[in-house]
């Protein structure tokens, strides 16, 4: 038994200690928001955060996160609002299928809360690992630049 | 908020309300649906006006889709064409999957299939008469509750408005249509295009709020009560059988709960998915590999180079190609090679299925669901109608989600025979990978003359790669003369088969053969774009060879070829302005074009690039001009070309899929390369204001960025590259 806090709720989990934290989520705590698609962290699927940074899921063993603060994508409109990036994505009309949207949103979450206006260099530096095949990268970087503006000019925090 | 039709009672009133079975593949829309004989049951919270709208009492529309939704935006444009005629609150709107009835099915391949970049030209009419008929069912209802003629009644966002002030909503007038049995009209008038205030307009994704969120279910994430996980040992040659299976290891393993052989390979079932996928690669099979691992790539390349000088099969002779060859001393030849290439979709391949004694469900993102559900059926021994398959949204397809032998569905299937529970079978990245399926191998031997004013004068193209179609479901349909239609489609002058478009050029001697080698090893299957991908890459890539020897302009040539082709000649002339054509560049730049016709839509791209002295180079510049009749949602086909000129360029690039000994020597994101963020040009996307009717872009953008980069390359630096992908043979797009 492994004791974790996901999206502010402290869960009580009977996986193999080996079990990577994105499968923990997804079978064990039916939070399937987080997504698998390569297993060897190449491509930011399955981001989340973890104590606020963005981790990837798929190679992290729950082991690893005993008793840490975990973040999911469900997370970040818990309280019925969307965050900002979720804002500019749907403004943007970000998603094509939507599969990686989770993790994209996760990281740029993340970059924004580190860095409220990042720049072309430092998005491209935050994103690169985060893989999209419908090709959607040219919204994202207009939606990242356009969540950093209403934070910055005094909008919801992201 | 949607649904996936899961919900029993709503599929068994779906299915006892399906009254146009019969003869409806083509014209259901065109034919009365008869509420009165409609179970009542089910009415009183909420009705189908029509197999496509179904009317909440609470006033929520939901729209019944029957294409899929992996990304290409078509549950938005159903909607819009419903929502045009219909006059509702776009913010209440509901979608859910349609069921495998034969009145859901694609009206222009009579199946439930989605794919060939036609749904939005097949559903254009269709869904805005389904529209119109409710809203006039809806309109006679008011009329009669208020006893007023319909002259004073008008609509107003899920509203029917009287011009006394009285509004009743659409919902609440179900009560009224049931009691009085009312039926919508025979015929309706659709309105034209002037009046629009939907369609032509920028709409956002209606399932974007679950995409943002993490609600989306896509295929993988179906949860079901009981529901057990399993993993899938498959063979290191595809097309393998297991001969014997060691499974101790794996039994071992606390959580596994059983292991099986199946078609595919050796399945171990578990609680979760991460225990089965240890499972799966705790066991020891011993495969039987039917010979098929004396095939390779390379030996496929050699033996299709050495075909590709034979006569093949006649596909097209416009002129005398041949006998002008036979002649001619100035004969430019070049042979250009494509790779296999993978999908690589981001959500990969899964399925979770249920198998009953008498009946089987699916929960499955698929673009071919009418064939999965046969598929399935003849498997299982059971009437197709005890096939259910719950279609979900899908994490990316590009062409893979249509097998032909429902590859991904079988295996769940199988997996769950003999189980009391649903079982869900998900692909590692590297089972996906090596999945089997790829765009397959193709050499195309190219021979062309120039007349003495330097324009085209004689073209043979000799195509030589597995055929997807033959001996499948769609054999003959997409076989003419032994020829598949896509093994040439984007290389044809003229129409062939069920395809009613060339390429738009006129060349006076053109003549097209095609070579169909034994289909082993791997299967040859779609891919985004399908044929184009690699006759379209040869086709525009010697057009530009041609255009250097006659000392043309390659964007002037194809304006001299297209002169009796109105549309994409005007496709043409907006490119060259849209893109500077003609500008001059910095020494270390290049510019390159190509044109298609895909599934009628013409499209045409110019890129600039910039080479370095060691090859890498950075793609700067990306226009794109494309002529889809009526743009039904500018901002839909502005995605869809953004998407697939990355595709495109991504395949280009990096892509191909090497078999050594018949293993597949990819397995995930390292070796099988995606684009990334910081590598993605600027796409600018110009729609060619049009009132003919609407046709493709889903795959229209995928072939011709790869010919225009390696125009382009050649543009820059005098080197021609005619086999792929470029980073193999001295081009590296930066990383």
């Amino acid at each position: 038994m492994v004791k974790i806090v996901v999206n502010g709720e402290a869960r009580t989990v009977s996986a193999s200690p080996d079990t990577p934290l994105l499968w923990v989520l997804r079978d064990h705590l039916q939070l399937t928001g987080t997504k698998y698609g390569c297993g060897i962290s190449l491509c930011g699927a399955c981001t989340v955060h973890l104590e606020g940074e963005a981790v990837r899921s798929c190679t992290l063993p729950l082991s690893a996160v005993a008793d840490r603060r975990v973040e999911t994508i469900e997370h970040l409109a818990a309280d019925g609002e969307y965050n900002a990036v979720q804002s500019a994505w749907l403004e943007e009309d970000v998603a094509q299928c939507g599969y990686c949207q989770s993790g994209q949103i996760m990281a740029a979450t993340a970059l924004l809360n580190n860095n409220p206006s990042p720049s072309d260099a430092e998005i491209d530096a935050a994103m690169a690992g985060q893989i999209c095949r419908c090709g959607t990268y040219q919204k994202i970087r207009a939606a990242i630049h356009r969540a950093a503006k209403e934070t910055t000019s005094g909008g919801s925090q992201a | 908020m949607s649904h996936t039709p899961s919900d029993p009672s709503r599929r068994t009133f779906l299915k006892s309300s399906s009254l146009l079975a019969t003869g409806s593949l083509l014209v259901g829309f065109e034919l009365p649906y008869s509420l009165a004989s409609a179970p009542k049951s089910s009415g009183t919270d909420s009705m189908m006006a029509d197999a496509f709208i179904r009317i909440d009492r609470d006033n929520t529309i939901t729209v019944l889709m029957n294409h899929a939704e992996f990304g290409n935006g078509v549950y938005t444009s159903l909607a819009m064409m419903v929502a045009e005629e219909l006059d509702i609150d776009w913010q209440r709107l509901q979608w859910e999957a349609a069921p495998t009835e034969p009145r859901y099915y694609s009206p222009i391949f009579g199946e439930y299939l989605t794919a060939g970049s036609v749904s939005t030209a097949g559903a254009f009419i269709p869904m805005r008469t389904a529209g119109a008929k409710t809203k006039a069912l809806l309109l006679q209802a008011a009329a009669l509750l208020w006893q007023s003629d319909t002259v004073h009644l008008s609509t107003d966002a899920g509203w029917i408005a009287h011009t006394d002030g009285r509004r009743v909503s659409y919902g609440a007038l179900i009560k009224v249509i049931q009691e009085h049995e009312l039926e919508p009209p025979k015929t309706v008038v659709l309105k034209p295009a002037s009046a629009f205030s939907v369609l032509g307009f920028p709409k956002k994704r209606i399932e974007a709020p679950e995409k943002v969120t993490g609600r989306a279910i896509f295929g993988i994430d179906i949860k079901r009560p009981g529901m057990i996980y399993g993993a899938v040992a498959r063979p290191p040659v595809y097309g393998s059988r297991v001969i014997a299976f060691d499974d101790k290891a794996a039994r071992a393993i606390p959580g596994v709960l059983k292991v099986k052989a199946i078609d595919a390979g050796v399945v171990v079932l578990a609680k979760d998915y991460w225990t089965a996928s240890k499972g799966a690669k705790a066991l020891k099979v011993q495969w039987d590999d039917l010979g098929l691992s004396q095939l390779s790539t390379t030996g496929f390349t050699e033996d299709y180079r050495a075909l590709s000088k034979t006569d093949g099969l006649l596909a097209e002779d416009i002129g005398d190609a041949k006998g002008l060859h036979e002649t001619a001393t100035d004969i430019h030849e070049a042979v250009y090679e494509m790779p296999y290439l993978a999908h690589a979709t981001m959500e990969p391949m899964n399925c979770t299925a249920q198998v009953f004694d008498d009946r089987c469900e699916i929960w499955v993102g698929t673009q071919n669901q009418g064939n999965d559900r046969t598929v399935v059926a003849k498997m299982l021994g059971l009437p197709e109608t005890s096939v259910v398959i719950n279609r979900t949204l899908m994490g990316g397809t590009f062409g893979r989600r249509a097998s032909k032998t429902a590859d991904f569905i079988t295996d769940a299937v199988q997996a769950a025979q003999g189980e009391t529970v649903p079982v869900q079978i998900i692909w590692s990245r590297e089972e996906d990978t090596r999945g089997g399926h790829y765009r397959p191998l193709f050499v195309h031997r190219l021979r062309g003359t120039v007349d003495d004013e330097g324009f085209p004068a004689s073209w043979h193209q000799t195509a030589v790669g597995q055929s997807i179609m033959q001996d499948t479901k769609h054999d003959p349909t997409y076989m003419v003369r032994d020829i598949d239609i896509y093994s040439v489609d984007g290389c044809l002058q003229e129409p062939f088969g069920v395809f009613p478009y060339g390429t738009s050029y006129q060349i006076p001697n053109h003549r097209v053969e095609s070579h169909n080698p034994p289909k082993i090893g791997v299967r040859p299957h779609e891919w985004r774009a399908v044929g184009h991908t690699h006759t379209g890459v040869a086709y525009e890539c010697f057009l530009d060879e041609l255009a250097h020897l006659g000392d043309k302009d390659p964007l002037a040539l194809r304006l001299h070829l297209t002169r009796d082709n109105d549309r994409m000649h005007q496709v043409l002339l907006r490119l060259k302005e849209a893109a500077d054509w003609g500008q001059p560049l910095a020494v270390g730049r290049g510019r390159g074009m190509a044109a298609r016709v895909y599934s009628v839509s013409p499209i045409a791209q110019a890129v600039e690039v910039t080479v370095a002295r060691d090859g890498t180079f950075t793609v700067d510049r990306v226009v794109c001009v494309v002529d889809c009749g009526f743009a039904v949602n500018p901002l839909g086909i502005e995605a869809q070309i953004q998407g697939g000129v990355m595709l495109g360029l991504n395949a280009v690039a990096y892509g191909a899929i090497d078999l050594v000994a018949g293993q597949v020597q990819q397995s995930n994101f390292h070796d099988y390369r995606p684009l990334r963020f910081n590598q993605m040009p600027a796409v600018e996307v110009h729609i060619m204001q049009s009132d003919a009717p609407p046709t493709g872009v889903g795959e229209q953008a995928t072939t011709p960025i790869a010919p225009a980069v390696a125009n382009a390359l050649f543009h820059a630096t005098g080197k021609r590259i005619r086999q792929f992908p470029l980073d193999r043979f001295g081009f590296t797009l930066k990383a």
